[in-house]
């Protein structure tokens, strides 16, 4: 057998994988692997900076459900990274990092651009590895896909020191992982789905709590198969948007702190929650012993450590979200709730009846607006939803139907969305891919305006300006008697001149009379495009 | 209370870092943590005393299992264990009171490892309430130093953890 270099073997490993894109940025600890990159069949997503590699590279997991690769350098190259890899941990998407390392024997001596990667990714990455000695590659990287791609999905970490990627080796790729410690388990235990089921039958008011989990599992069908045979209503978390379409009879919308008033009142009038992969964090459920004490609760999650965690459980249920609630669907759970279903529909036409104040002059409204650029979106596009201000309005007002929305929930890192949708436009060319963010989010990802063009990627981006870091000013008006600090963006830019400096199409909004109009020839632009809304700084997200 | 947790770990590097760290992060009290290999060398077992609540002890039995390098991990009862931590101490005993140091240690079946002038060292192994009260019985003649292994404990009985 031919011995090959432990770069080629990577090259191989992703190959075997499947991998046809990665997303990274070069540098000295990782030129080996680039220079045999190079020279096979897969593509690379230079991205201007390694957070967005990152980011871009969630942004095509998330679509394709299928691991993606996202590469760096040693040192900053890795620190760069980490903030993508903490979103990836954060929303359980499945990514494989590769950074590049110092010299295994000037490993630990601080030389030119070491840090510990691992050591310091070591509380966000799913699992790593410090790869001594190619003849490890091919298990490590076998391992790696299989880790983050099984139980709950996450980011693997795999360090390269650069000596290893020359050392040379007998490659052969394995069929399987097999690691002891590591047995994900994808169906419920039937115990225990007999068990919800019976809860659910001797409910008098159950209600479906959709997070994430179900839509990483791609349990969209599933979930409205369920609800729809017994007449189960479901409320979801940010994460969990779209896993019943906007507008079902069953669905009652966000719950949580910037959720609707009828999924709060539908959590706090519940007598069985059910939790499908959710982690009932302090922004969906800001006093969970409050709803213990109220309600049982089934909770349904792939990750055994997330039941009981934050909410107190009376039935766990640990699997995967399509596998298990298809076990349920065998149970057949009915319960006689048509009272229930009165009263849930009744708080949500109380909801549904407008209470927003015209916006003021020269400004678009931006719920308006959301709700306006979703209905004229196809069925099945992505919407990719930045952080702030425009994470709320976008999750409230966002009709998605067969399509997807991405965001990040648990992580919450500004300047997701650019990348994201680059990454999302790259895994499905013939989907529509939105993007949303706020002019404090642009000037974090507008670099990669670049990378759209340079690769052919049109990015389709919406960007709310108001000159103002509003969900921090929001923050301050609330409580801190008002006291805004730090959170006017004054100093531009126009971004009409970041649009021409880039050779990006662009239009600008400033009142809801010119937004049909304009969205539709935003949507119907074949490159990418730019459109800017302007709205108004002391605009809230109520 | 106090919860005794054997828990089987992949013997490589870094296992050790990850399993520390994972209870810094997330609050939880480590009384003691020993490591050592077990009949598989490919196998390291940490003993680890863990203190808190029902809730907070299957949070942490929940996240040990969630590590990909964690094994096995089993939950022993006090009564139900056979526990053993091994203590040197340094004991500030003068000529005059050398003999009741001695005396102490005979008494407690410890043993005597090490003499000077001015200190003898006391060595025992023992079920840590005992270790304890060891430590209790020599304060008053003055302790220069202490080193203790952390408590190490096996199920009684014929059944093991991986069984």
């Amino acid at each position: 057998m031919q011995m090959i270099s432990g770069a080629q073997a990577m090259v191989k490993c992703l190959e075997a994988e499947g991998i046809s894109v990665v997303f990274g940025y070069p540098g000295a600890a990782i030129c080996p692997f680039y220079d045999c990159l190079g020279q096979s069949s897969i593509r690379h997503i230079l991205t201007r900076n390694e957070q967005n590699a990152g980011h871009a590279a969630s942004g095509y997991a998330r679509v394709t459900g299928k691991p993606a690769v996202c590469v760096a350098t040693s040192g900053p190259g890795a620190t760069n990274l980490f903030t993508a890899i903490a979103t990836a941990y954060a929303d359980s998407i499945p990514l494989v990092a590769i950074t590049g390392q110092v010299e295994t024997g000037l490993l630990g001596r601080d030389v030119f651009q070491e840090v510990d990667t691992t050591g310091a990714a070591e509380p966000f990455t799913k699992y790593s590895y410090l790869v001594k000695d190619a003849s490890d590659i091919p298990r490590v990287f076998k391992e790696a896909f299989y880790i983050a791609s099984t139980g709950r999905r996450g980011p693997v970490l795999i360090d390269m020191p650069v000596d290893v990627q020359r050392q040379l080796i007998n490659f052969r790729y394995p069929q399987e992982a097999s690691i002891r410690g590591y047995k994900p388990r994808f169906r419920g235990h039937a115990v225990q789905v007999k068990r919800v089921a019976e809860a659910i039958r001797a409910a008098k008011r159950p209600l479906l709590c959709v997070g994430g989990g179900a839509i990483a599992a791609g349990a969209q069908k599933q979930v409205r198969a369920l609800c729809e045979a017994v007449s189960l209503p479901a409320v979801s978390t940010l994460m969990g948007i779209g896993a019943l379409p906007a507008g079902h009879p069953l669905y009652f919308g966000m719950l949580g702190q910037s959720g609707g008033c009828a999924a709060n009142e539908a959590v706090a009038e519940s007598d069985l929650l059910i939790i499908l992969g959710a982690r009932a964090d302090n922004r969906a459920m800001a006093k969970p012993d409050q709803i213990e004490a109220a309600t049982a609760v089934v909770h349904i999650d792939i990750d055994a450590a997330e039941i009981g965690k934050n909410l107190g459980t009376t039935i766990p249920l640990v699997g995967d979200a399509a596998a298990v609630l298809e076990q349920l669907l065998e149970q057949s759970p009915r319960g006689e709730w048509g009272k229930w279903l009165e009263w849930l529909r009744a708080r949500r036409a109380r909801e549904a009846a407008p209470a927003a104040a015209p916006p003021r002059a020269g400004c678009v409204d931006p719920e308006a607006f959301v709700r306006l650029l979703s209905a004229k979106m196809e069925p099945d596009a992505i919407y990719v939803s930045d952080v702030g201000q425009n994470q709320i309005w976008s999750a409230k007002n966002c009709a998605v139907r067969d399509g997807l929305f991405l965001t990040t929930g648990g992580m919450g890192t500004m300047g997701y969305a650019l990348p994201a949708a680059l990454g999302a436009k790259l895994a499905c060319p013939g989907r529509q891919v939105v993007a949303v963010c706020g002019d404090g989010a642009f000037q974090m990802a507008m670099m990669e305006l670049a990378t759209a063009n340079q690769h052919g990627v049109p990015v389709k981006l919406v960007v709310m300006r108001n000159d103002m870091l509003g969900m921090v000013r929001e923050i301050q008006q609330r409580e801190y008697r008002g006291r805004e600090t730090a959170v006017a963006l004054a100093g531009g830019p126009e971004i009409g001149g970041i649009a021409g400096a880039y050779g990006v199409p662009f239009d600008r909004i400033d009142s809801m009379e010119e937004a049909g109009a304009a969205v539709e020839r935003f949507l119907a632009a074949d490159g990418s495009y730019i459109l800017e809304c302007v709205v108004d700084p002391r605009e809230e997200t109520r | 209370m106090k919860q005794i947790m054997s828990v089987l770990v992949e013997n490589k590097a870094g296992v050790l870092s990850r399993t520390a760290g994972l209870f810094a992060r997330r609050g939880f009290n480590i009384e003691s943590l020993a490591v050592g290999e077990t009949e598989d060398p490919t196998v390291s077992r940490m003993t680890i005393v863990v203190e808190g609540d029902e809730r907070t002890i299957e949070q942490v039995e929940k996240q040990l299992n969630k590590q990909i390098d964690v094994i096995k991990v089993k939950l022993l009862e006090t009564d139900a264990a056979t526990r053993r931590e091994l203590i040197l101490i340094k004991t500030n005993a003068t000529q005059q009171n050398r003999g009741e140091v001695i005396d102490i240690a005979t008494i407690m079946n410890a043993k005597i490892v090490d003499l000077s002038r001015a200190t003898l060292t006391v060595e025992m192994c023992d079920r840590p309430e005992r270790v304890d009260l060891l430590i209790d019985m020599l304060t008053p003649y003055g302790i220069a130093e202490i080193a203790r292994t952390g408590m190490i404990a096996l199920q009684k009985g014929a059944d093991a953890i991986r069984k």
